[in-house]
């Protein structure tokens, strides 16, 4: 038993881990919270569904796809809403991600239909096994094992490549990067790009995790996935990761052991922000950040 | 005659001015016109009230929803008698003292408004101490967490059943009336020492704090009054559409609210009454892209939900190429009517 709870707390905390990457690692470059990373992980997880049930692709290249096109979306949202207002002061542009959250959302009502679908779910993610007293499935798993090599793979583009250094250029001091010759844009551009090619991957895994999707389905998760962002330490991938995590093992467990709770499971996550953000403002990772005169 | 003894006789007699269209109004229009009047004046006390906290007071706060759950369901609760209570709580047994008490319609409006003002205080006190966004992602998270515990609290709120029946108070004349005295508060407020103060803590808190200023107890205040007409506006809403659930009370009316003072202007008190008349018009006029309509002798089908899409993008256009809104930060003047000379002091 307990295994399982373990098991889909490791599963829910590398959801939000993978989500809260792209909040972190925009927020550290532009300030902004990018309000329509929540709904990149519904297109992501419809497009997986239409691909298959439209295009009759294979579901491996249906996942493909729609990650390509939904991380396109996400350069594409930067371009039109956010980069006309970077001169802006920062509240115009989280106004702009408001906007933009609620356009996809109403969009995705009026093209999709608000009503829930049922998520195809390849039988060898889901088939059960024994482990001493505890049944798992292969895709409680799976998810964090991805969500894992994932984020190998983006530190090592952050911290081991040219375009790595020009992001946590950009993140220290915006215009001395401009400066050195960076294309600031072209580089904030990806930064986009990556962060929600993530957030779609995290899309299809949670739709697999659990099966059903909706218009609304990425505004909790991106609310909250934003929230272990900034218990992580805004700023910091190793810390979404990680505030991520925790935020999934709180949820599982409280109410595994309190189930009275569990009508009040939403409002976990943010009496655990008001309390981050009390004691220590810059997170676990971040850093301080003083404020000059 | 003074050019201020001028203005006050202008002013009175565009009250009852007001007052006589309103007359006229509440006799000759039809039910839908009378509905959207109201829907204007409660919006533009909403507006007034984020525009308060945010325009003037500079603290993106993303919990108006929230505090009009706060103020509905307070004033719901007071309003409605014991045997209409009795009756529909059919979840879990009213509690005691809310079971017996009746008050009449205006205390409760009052209590509506101070319940969402002293939850708002509980909350500040905190949560203001954050700047920026990092404010708005948890007054927004406080929003929810008020949902969710109206949902959860069946003995007191009737949980996800809501509330139906309120008797229908708030009628136009009632409706206008509020906001009047909600105009008439906040602008002799913000001409006081008090608003010079705020505008000062907003503009730099740095520099204000070196002034002597007491920069957090300003900004607790500005946030309480905001949400102490936040809750009556939602008491008045719960009192208009006599209905009211947890669910209606989401992201979307928070959402709906800034669209009116970002569209009026950020820090001006006429443009958050513009931005409402002309929202609430434009929410109601969409309603046609919901329904089929013909255009260029084509029909095209409606779509249910294209309303909030053609909203949306209307939100964006506006922060990409306006930002300043409608009015900007001015306030409207008679002298701007009558082209009076200014004296220069």
């Amino acid at each position: 038993m307990f295994l399982q709870q373990f098991f889909n707390a490791l599963t829910l905390g590398s959801l939000y881990g993978l989500i809260a990457i792209g909040y972190t690692m925009v927020y550290g470059i532009l300030r902004l919270i990018n309000f329509a990373h929540g709904d990149m992980l519904m297109l992501g997880a419809y497009f997986v569904f239409f691909g298959s049930a439209i295009f009759r692709l294979p579901w491996g290249a249906a996942v493909a796809a729609a990650i390509v096109a939904v991380s396109f979306l996400g350069v594409l949202v930067d371009r039109v809403a956010y980069r006309p207002l970077r001169a802006a002061p920062r509240i115009s542009a989280l106004i702009s991600a408001i906007a933009v959250s609620f356009f996809i959302e109403s969009l995705a009502v009026v093209l999709f239909t608000g009503l829930p679908r049922p998520v195809y779910q390849p039988d060898w993610l889901i088939t059960p096994f024994e482990v001493g007293s505890s049944r798992l499935i292969p895709l409680t798993l799976a998810v964090p094992a991805v969500s894992l090599a994932l984020v190998l793979a983006l530190l090592w583009v952050v911290y081991r490549t040219k375009p790595g250094l020009a992001m946590r250029g950009i993140s220290r001091d915006i215009e001395t990067t401009r400066l050195l010759g960076v294309r600031v844009d072209r580089i904030i551009a990806m930064t986009f790009g990556i962060g929600t090619a993530l957030a779609a991957a995290s899309g299809i895994m949670w739709a697999l995790r659990y099966p059903q999707i909706q218009p609304y389905m990425g505004v909790f998760p991106g609310m909250k996935a934003f929230i272990a962002a900034v218990f992580g330490g805004i700023g910091s991938i190793p810390g979404a990761m990680l505030g991520g995590l925790c935020l999934g093992f709180i949820e599982i467990m409280v109410i595994a052991f309190f189930p009275l709770l569990s009508g009040y499971r939403d409002a976990f996550a943010f009496i655990l922000l008001v309390a981050v953000l009390l004691v220590r403002p810059a997170g676990l990772f971040g850093q301080v950040q003083e404020d000059k005169i | 005659m003074s050019g201020k003894t001028l203005n006050a006789l202008l002013t009175a007699g565009a009250v009852v001015l007001a007052g006589m269209l309103l007359a006229w109004a509440n006799a000759g229009l039809d039910n839908y016109s009378i509905r959207i009047l109201n829907l204007i004046a409660i919006n533009a006390i909403l507006a007034v009230s984020l525009n308060l906290i945010y325009g003037f007071g500079g603290m993106f706060s993303l919990g108006h929803a929230g505090f009009m759950a706060i103020g509905a369901y307070t004033s719901a609760l007071l309003v409605l008698g014991p045997e209409q209570k009795e009756m529909m709580w059919m979840l879990e047994d009213i509690v005691w003292p809310l079971s017996v008490i009746q008050i009449p319609f205006w205390a409760s409006l009052l209590a509506g408004g101070l319940a969402a003002a002293l939850f708002s205080l509980v909350i500040a006190l905190p949560v203001l101490r954050l700047g920026g966004d990092y404010l708005g992602i948890a007054t927004l998270g406080f929003a929810e967490i008020i949902r969710v515990l109206i949902t959860n609290s069946a003995s007191v709120t009737n949980g996800s059943l809501g509330i139906k029946g309120i008797p229908p108070h708030a009628t136009l004349y009632v409706n206008y009336a509020c906001l009047g005295l909600a105009l008439y508060c906040v602008v002799r407020l913000l001409s006081s020492n008090f608003g010079n103060v705020i505008k000062a803590v907003r503009d730099d808190e740095v520099a204000a704090r070196a002034m002597g200023i007491d920069t957090f107890r300003y900004r607790v205040l500005a946030f309480c009054l905001g949400a102490f007409f936040a809750g009556i506006g939602g008491a008045l809403q719960g009192n208009l559409i006599t209905t009211i659930d947890p669910k209606m009370f989401n992201f979307l009316l928070t959402f709906n609210i800034l669209m009116i003072v970002v569209a009026g202007g950020l820090g001006s008190i006429t443009g958050s009454v513009i931005g409402s008349v002309i929202i609430t018009f434009m929410l109601e006029w969409l309603r046609f892209a919901d329904s089929p309509f013909e255009a260029l002798g084509v029909t095209i089908p409606g779509v249910p939900g294209m309303r909030m899409v053609v909203f949306a993008l209307a939100l964006l256009a506006l922060i990409l190429y306006r930002r300043e809104g409608i009015m900007g930060m001015h306030e409207f003047r008679w002298e701007w009517l009558f082209s009076r000379r200014r004296k220069k002091p």
